[in-house]
């Protein structure tokens, strides 16, 4: 667990420290959903950029106005601050308004943008689709390629593409081991865990997971009297929020975390169009706000995952000013009382400084369950 | 009831075809047809094709609110968890269907309904999203379609973050046109009507010519047109693009200000009325569209240029998918910089502006968080100066008059400044 905390706590040194051991550099990346695996088979550290919940917005207070998403205000304050200026490239998918908006602004001081689009009419024009994700991924390729003076080949794409899998099947084993060792495994550190992904090299990653998971089934399966929950929404951050949910005895069982297992839920399948395949996996990926889809199955894989893994109830983590996860809670709310599913919603701002509200809603929603 | 084009005025005309197109949407489901709840942007030559009765939720919002008789629907959907922060014209649309429910379920209108002026309305058979504006209508219409369990049509319109629009995002557009037309199919059980769907193309260019046509008569100095009409008259652009009563009510309207400016009247009355030329970029703020058109008549400020009303533009060739996929997808706020602020200096320099008004609308994420790059970027073209306001398409709880007028004030105190 050392290693998953050093790592989040001092991002630069990750950086540096890759840059010592490869010679190579870093791409930054935009929420939400990006083919790492590109960069990655360019042999770049590709690094999530999620802004810093520990931000306070100073310098770029009139860049926004005041109903924007404090992902977008903090990763704006970040790079007025010049912690991005380092990176070689950023890629920027913007699957929402404030996005495509977000990718407009960038100015870090010569860092190129590379920016794509995400189909969205997966299902009735599915192939239509599937050609047009390809090609803006070859485009994202391309410019890869010329910006950092490398050849991204066909081969290095599939070992890229292997190594997430990897890292989503051992991402996944663990999400599953904090279900059974629920009373082990705090929600602060299977997030711990979670967010070094989106700083370290995957297959170092999956190493240091691996590593954990077999410290964690030495243990006996320790007795406990909390109560298991799902979590959904964006994030779970700032952390303050995930240190309530332990005082009050809850464990995460499953997630459906855009920063978390949103990221894993589905593995690139096997094509010998590596491009292809990626392109593929967004046309499958599902019950994310962010993916279209009128059928909104998303409520019913919360229900299932709920129940596969245990949880008594879910807590939806809704950001200030997200369009996409205040349109779908309403039906959530709907279906969660059809099936009898306990839930709670509660605002989880990364810029909140009090936690007063939130502690009193969980406590209160802990006694209930 | 008849009405004779050529005895009445536009505005009599453009009254009678939109209480006509109300008419034939309340009595579609009695003759047969089915009803669509379509985006203001999709292509409605599709829908006309199939003689589906297509009713704009944007449309509502914008006639409801500026009738002040949407109060009552935005809390009915705030009852059923769309809250404020979510853009106000989805949440209009909602309150509005969950009343029509209640109507079909309890056989009378809610009051709610009845204060929309809107009772008449069917609910649809199907909706049609196209996000080429915003991607807040995916899950508008995605919410529409799940909440009362019918078909959605999706044309899916990448945003452009480079210009011009690359092949690959046309073929995309091109082979969605295709499945569009298989799910109409399935859904009006009958075959596509293509010499319909053709009619229907050279139909929508020919309605477009006209509001064009109106569009450029607010470039001239002094100008016969006040463009709060524009916006006014946009309700029939995007109703009517397909049918000859968008091109009749148009080209009347285009006709009556050409023989205005023929005859030395203007906008504002005398020529030297209009003292400052002014581009609006943003949506209207209907709650309040007389106030806001008010002041800027008592500054002396002539709404001469506009980017809302230009989205409806929509050129093409007739029978070309591809060059209708282009258009469709040009949409500025579909668009990234610089193409998108180039848009908006053409606008301001076509029109002469002296000034730009933003409208930071708390319900567009998409056309307001753009807005101070795109001052800054006029502005180091052409020293144009700006000013911005708080306000909201469809919410009247955001707006407030006293700020408006103050900013407009500053804005003309900047403009005679430059002049001087």
């Amino acid at each position: 667990m050392n290693d998953f905390k050093q790592c989040i706590a001092s991002p630069a040194r990750t950086i540096l420290r890759y840059r010592e051991r490869t010679g190579k550099g870093v791409v930054g990346v935009m929420p939400v959903y990006c083919p790492e695996e590109i960069i990655h088979a360019a042999g770049f550290l590709p690094l999530g950029i999620w802004g810093s919940p520990n931000i306070s917005i100073t310098k770029t207070r009139a860049a926004w106005p005041s109903f924007v998403c404090s992902v977008a205000q903090s990763i704006t304050e970040l790079e007025a601050l010049g912690a991005y200026r380092d990176l070689d490239a950023v890629v920027f998918s913007v699957p929402c308004d404030t996005l495509k908006c977000l990718s407009q602004k960038w100015d870090s001081s010569g860092v190129p943008a590379i920016v794509f689009t995400h189909p969205q009419n997966r299902r009735d024009s599915e192939q239509a689709a599937c050609a047009f994700a390809r090609e803006e991924y070859r485009i994202v390729k391309e410019k890869l390629e010329a910006l950092l003076r490398v050849s991204i080949s066909t081969d290095a794409l599939k070992a890229s593409i292997r190594i997430y899998n990897e890292n989503r099947a051992a991402c996944r084993a663990f999400s599953d081991a904090c279900a059974q060792y629920a009373g082990l495994i705090k929600p602060s550190w299977r997030h711990t865990v979670f967010r070094a992904r989106w700083f370290m090299e995957k297959s170092a990653h999956t190493a240091l997971v691996n590593e954990l998971m077999e410290a964690v089934r030495a243990e006996p399966l320790p007795d406990f009297q909390g109560r298991k929950i799902l979590v959904s929404g964006i994030m779970t951050e700032p952390e303050e929020v995930l240190h309530i949910l332990e005082e009050n005895g809850f464990a995460i069982a499953a997630d459906d975390l855009a920063q978390e297992s949103r990221q894993i839920r589905e593995d690139v399948p096997d094509d010998a169009d590596p491009l292809l395949a990626l392109a593929r996996q967004w046309i499958r990926f599902d019950g994310c706000p962010l993916a279209f889809n009128e059928r909104k199955p998303r409520a019913r894989m919360l229900i299932d995952t709920a129940k596969k893994y245990g949880a008594d109830a879910v807590i939806v983590c809704m950001p200030k000013h997200c369009d996409p996860e205040a349109f779908d809670y309403p039906i959530l709310l709907r279906e969660f009382r059809a099936e009898g599913m306990k839930s709670l919603c509660v605002e989880t701002d990364p810029g909140t400084t009090s936690f007063e509200q939130i502690g009193t809603r969980i406590q209160t929603f802990a006694e209930l369950l | 009831m008849k009405i004779n084009v050529g005895e009445s005025s536009a505005e009599e005309v453009l009254d009678y075809y939109l209480h006509q197109i109300e008419e034939e949407a309340g009595s579609a489901h009695k003759e047969g047809r089915l009803v669509c709840w379509s985006a203001a942007l999709a292509p409605a030559e599709f829908c006309e094709a199939m003689d589906v009765s297509v009713v704009y939720p944007e449309i509502h919002a914008a006639v409801f609110a500026s009738g002040k008789g949407n109060t009552g629907l935005l809390e009915a959907a705030a009852r059923k968890g769309y809250g404020r922060g979510l853009c106000s014209c989805a949440r209009n649309s909602i309150g509005f269907m969950e009343m029509l429910k209640q109507r079909t379920a309890f056989g009378s209108a809610p009051e709610a309904l009845q204060e929309s002026g809107a009772a008449r309305v069917s609910l649809p058979d199907f909706v049609f999203v196209c996000n080429n504006i915003c991607d807040a209508v995916l899950k508008w219409y995605e919410a529409l379609a799940r909440e009362l369990a019918i078909p959605c049509i999706i044309l899916d319109v990448p945003y452009n973050h480079t210009m011009p629009v690359s092949r690959h995002n046309k073929e995309y557009l091109a082979a969605q046109f295709l499945d569009v037309v298989k799910k109409l199919e399935r859904i009006c059980k009958k075959p596509f009507d293509y010499e319909k769907f053709y009619q229907a193309q050279v139909q929508t260019q020919r309605t477009v010519y006209q509001w064009k046509r109106v569009a450029a008569l607010a470039f001239r100095k002094p100008s016969p047109l006040n463009g709060f009409d524009l916006f006014k008259y946009m309700e029939i652009v995007v109703m009517c693009r397909p049918k000859m009563a968008g091109e009749i009510v148009l080209r009347k309207f285009a006709d009556e200000l050409e023989a205005d400016a023929a005859g030395g009247r203007f906008a504002y009355g005398e020529a030297g009325e209009e003292k400052y030329r002014v581009t609006w970029e943003g949506n209207a703020v209907w709650p309040f569209f007389n106030l806001t058109g008010r002041t800027f008549k008592e500054t002396g400020s002539l709404l001469a240029g506009a980017g809302v009303p230009g989205m409806w533009n929509i050129t093409y060739i007739p029978g070309d998918l591809a060059s209708m996929a282009e258009a469709y997808s040009s949409i500025y706020l579909n668009c990234g910089a610089p193409y998108r602020y180039e848009e908006l200096c053409r606008i301001v320099e076509s029109s002469q502006s002296e000034g730009i008004v933003f409208h930071i609308d708390h319900s567009c994420k998409i056309a307001s968080f753009l807005h101070r790059e795109g001052a800054e970027y006029v502005q180091d073209r052409n020293g144009v100066p700006f000013t911005y306001f708080d306000g909201d398409q469809a919410d009247p709880e955001v707006f407030t008059g006293a700020q408006f007028e103050n900013r407009l004030r500053e804005l003309t105190e900047k403009m005679e400044i430059r002049k001087s």
